[in-house]
């Protein structure tokens, strides 16, 4: 599904990604774990097709195509969805009239005719019940004036909306109460397939209690240092990162 | 914003002129230039009555000891007054009462324009009258309006057929001592609308007014009188298209509505001239001047505007809020690319006690242009209790535009209360990027941004014009984000 071969990125200059690779297969859940600024979501910015940062060296296949060739809304109508660890507001742009045009261009790129009305408004409805987002957030602006749960709860809405292949979760748990978490993660378990697979950015273990991933990464100062099963994930929640810190500065 | 940005933003905003087509319709004009005899003449083609000649005339002898306004915050190249037509008509045009046959391709261009001429296909509740150069050619569902006692007509019809009424009013909220354009309007105007809706009729339907310019090196110069009688209240709009070409063209209108005692007008305009090529070639000068009066108490006008077109738009829909109680409302949306340049706003004149204004002016660039928001808001001593609430918000496209607010506030009197709020923004490269993540692109996504930006006036539109203006707003933006 994805394969990223040494990857290095710079922003403004200064290398932020430092020879990442990394292989997600069909069907994968892998978490990425590791301290703030180590660069978690400067990558899921790149596999996104953002374009402040600069990759100045290395390769991405997604789908066995070059990821580099494709647009970012291609790479979306292709499946790749991002949930954003910062979701953002668009005034006066309802996500009735947001999420008609997304679905509709989805649509379009697989040879399908618009959904009318009707039907869209149905697919809206039975996708609010998967995330149990409340019917009015759906009524108003882009994520004007949520609160920073609601926005997160929005973004798993319309990753229901959109069914990605690949979908990137960047830090989708933080601002979450425990029982928003509970609801969000079961609505992404719910959405999972054989085919599809998820990256979920997180820094903590209690997400993972959830959505159970098969592999667990940590990034530290761009690099990926360390790869083990779910039980990492654990045990970087019992001793935080100062051993990782150790390890890599003994090497 | 990066590079791939940056180049989509400039196909963006590359968009095409969808109405610049040109109709091969026989016309029937005089030579270019104006004086006296031109009045005459085209007094003398209109079979008009003295008391509208002599207006003419008085107005022409006094436009000729003013100078073009410069205090605007545009760069208007010289117009040669002498280089105009000043009449052009369709010659096969029908005349007077509306029944006879249209010209084919008359029709066919208005049909082209989306703008019907036959009442059975008309969008249901919408009556217009249709303007093509000097001349109204075609003005529907008058015998509907009449059984309510409305009067819906060409300037000219009503000239023959309500002199009364024409000459009670004409001129009085614009007087043609107002400004330059005001009084060269006065002097040359050809045709336009004329509407009246008695004591306590609600009008049933949409009333509007499509002004089409075809004839090349013509100014189209039309005269807009609309009056609303007490409790009565009307909706009406007005919308325009002229082709592309390369010279420019001089569009010079005049508006004025008056509402009496508990009346209530709104007055809707999408405005779609030719804005030019993306090099500044061309494109209609829209020297516009609209002003309504609140004579009662109670009353209400109402301006919503949403510009996208021409190359240089100069125009302050205003109220002069003389009744007790009453209120006026200007709702913008000015939208500039390329080469445009637009100075518009609004003046709001309390006069009478508890007076009320609203001012949300949404002015989005793109492109090299520039915008301007214009607005004075003026308490008079009288004007006790009076309130203004004004917001002026600017987004910028790209970073080779100007955005500029000109707001005056001049209160005589210490118990008004006037806020006035300003933000300017750059569309944001996040928010293009959110929708590009959930497969939307640029274009379409600055499409949607716009459209939420100005929501709050477009929402003001009657339905079918507020779907219109937002196609609009998309196409006069294509090519520019930045
Ligand atoms: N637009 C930018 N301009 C300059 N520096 C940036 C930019 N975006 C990210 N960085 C820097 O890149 C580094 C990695 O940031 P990134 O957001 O990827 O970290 P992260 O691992 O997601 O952190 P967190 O856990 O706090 O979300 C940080 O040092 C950050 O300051
Ligand atoms: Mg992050």
């Amino acid at each position: 599904m994805l394969e990223i071969d040494n990857l290095w990125v710079a922003i403004n200059g200064k290398n932020i990604l430092k020879g990442i690779s990394l292989n997600v297969k069909a069907g994968e859940v892998h978490a990425i774990m590791g301290p703030n600024g180590s660069g978690k979501s400067t990558l899921a910015a790149v596999l996104a097709g953002r374009d402040f940062a600069e990759v100045v060296e290395g390769s991405i296949k997604y789908m066995g195509r070059d990821l580099f060739d494709m647009a970012p809304e291609e790479r979306s109508k292709e499946g790749l969805f991002l949930g954003f660890q910062y979701p953002i507001e668009i005034p006066g742009v309802s996500m009735v009239n947001f999420m008609k045009t997304a679905v509709n261009e989805h649509r379009r790129h697989k040879g399908l005719e618009p959904l009318s009305a009707s039907d869209f408004l149905k697919l809206m409805r039975d996708k609010k019940e998967l995330v149990e987002i409340d019917s009015k957030l759906a009524n108003r602006s882009v994520n004007e004036g949520f609160s920073g749960g609601e926005k997160k709860k929005n973004e798993i809405f319309q990753m229901a909306m959109l069914e990605p292949r690949l979908a990137i979760l960047d830090e989708t748990d933080s601002g979450l109460d425990i029982d928003a978490l509970r609801i969000v993660a079961n609505g992404v378990n719910k959405l999972k397939r054989p085919d599809t697979s998820t990256i979920v950015i997180t820094h903590y273990q209690r997400l993972l209690d959830y959505i159970v991933p098969d592999i667990v990464h940590v990034l530290y100062d761009g690099r990926i240092v360390k790869t083990a099963g779910k039980e990492l994930a654990v045990e970087l929640e019992a001793k935080g990162y100062e051993w990782i810190r150790n390890e890599v500065d003994r090497s | 914003m990066g590079k791939e940005n940056d180049k989509v933003i400039g196909e963006v905003t590359s968009g095409e002129y969808k109405y610049g087509f040109y109709s091969d319709i026989e016309i029937e004009s005089i030579p270019k230039g104006l004086s006296e005899d031109v009045v005459r003449i085209i007094s003398g083609k209109k079979g008009e009555p003295q008391w509208l000649l002599d207006f003419r005339l008085k107005a022409f002898r006094h436009w000729q000891t003013l100078k073009m306004p410069r205090w605007a915050n545009l760069r208007i190249p010289d117009i040669d007054f002498q280089d105009i037509i000043y009449y052009a008509a369709p010659r096969k045009q029908n005349t007077v009462d509306g029944s006879g046959e249209i010209d084919p391709e008359i029709k066919k261009t208005f049909d082209k324009l989306g703008i019907p001429l036959e009442e059975q296909k008309h969008l249901a509740g919408v009556a217009v009258d249709a303007v093509m150069d000097s001349v109204s050619v075609k003005t529907t569902f008058k015998e509907t309006l009449a059984e309510a006692g409305i009067i819906f007509s060409s300037f000219s019809d009503a000239v023959k057929e309500y002199p009364d009424l024409v000459k009670r009013y004409l001129g009085t909220v614009v007087p043609y001592t107002d400004n330059f354009f005001a009084a060269l309007n006065s002097a040359v105007f050809s045709d336009g609308s004329f509407c009246y809706i008695p004591k306590g009729v609600r009008c049933p339907m949409e009333l509007s007014t499509y002004f089409r310019i075809n004839a090349a090196n013509t100014g189209q110069f039309e005269r807009t009188l609309l009056v609303a009688d007490e409790e009565a209240y009307v909706s009406y709009l007005e919308g325009c298209t002229a082709p592309m070409r390369d010279e420019n063209q001089l569009h010079a209108a005049v508006v004025e509505i008056i509402a009496e005692n508990n009346a209530e007008v709104k007055y809707s305009t999408v405005q779609n001239w030719y804005p030019g090529d993306k090099e500044g070639r061309g494109g209609i000068f829209n020297f516009v001047t609209k002003r309504g009066l609140c004579r009662g108490e109670n009353s209400k006008i109402s301006w919503t505007q949403v510009e996208t077109g021409s190359a240089i738009t100069w125009k302050y829909p205003s109220c002069i809020l003389k009744g007790d109680n009453s209120s006026g409302e200007f709702y913008s949306v000015a939208v500039t690319n390329n080469h445009q340049q637009a100075d518009t706003g609004t003046k709001m004149i309390h006069i009478g006690r508890n007076t009320k204004s609203t001012i949300v002016s949404k002015g989005i660039s793109a492109g090299v242009s520039q915008n301007s928001y214009r607005g004075l808001v003026k308490v008079l001593r009288n004007a006790a209790g009076a309130r203004n609430f004004s917001q002026c918000d600017s987004l910028l496209l790209g970073d080779k535009c100007g955005a500029h607010t000109f707001p005056y506030i001049e209160v005589d009197n210490q118990t008004a209360i006037v806020e006035h709020e300003a933000t300017t923004s750059k569309i944001g490269e996040d928010q293009i990027f959110y929708c590009n993540q959930r497969g939307i692109s640029t274009e379409d996504a600055v499409g949607l941004i716009v459209n939420g930006y100005a929501r709050e006036v477009i929402n003001k539109l009657p339905m079918e014009f507020a779907v219109e203006a937002q196609k609009l707003l998309q196409i006069s933006l294509e090519g520019s984000v930045g």
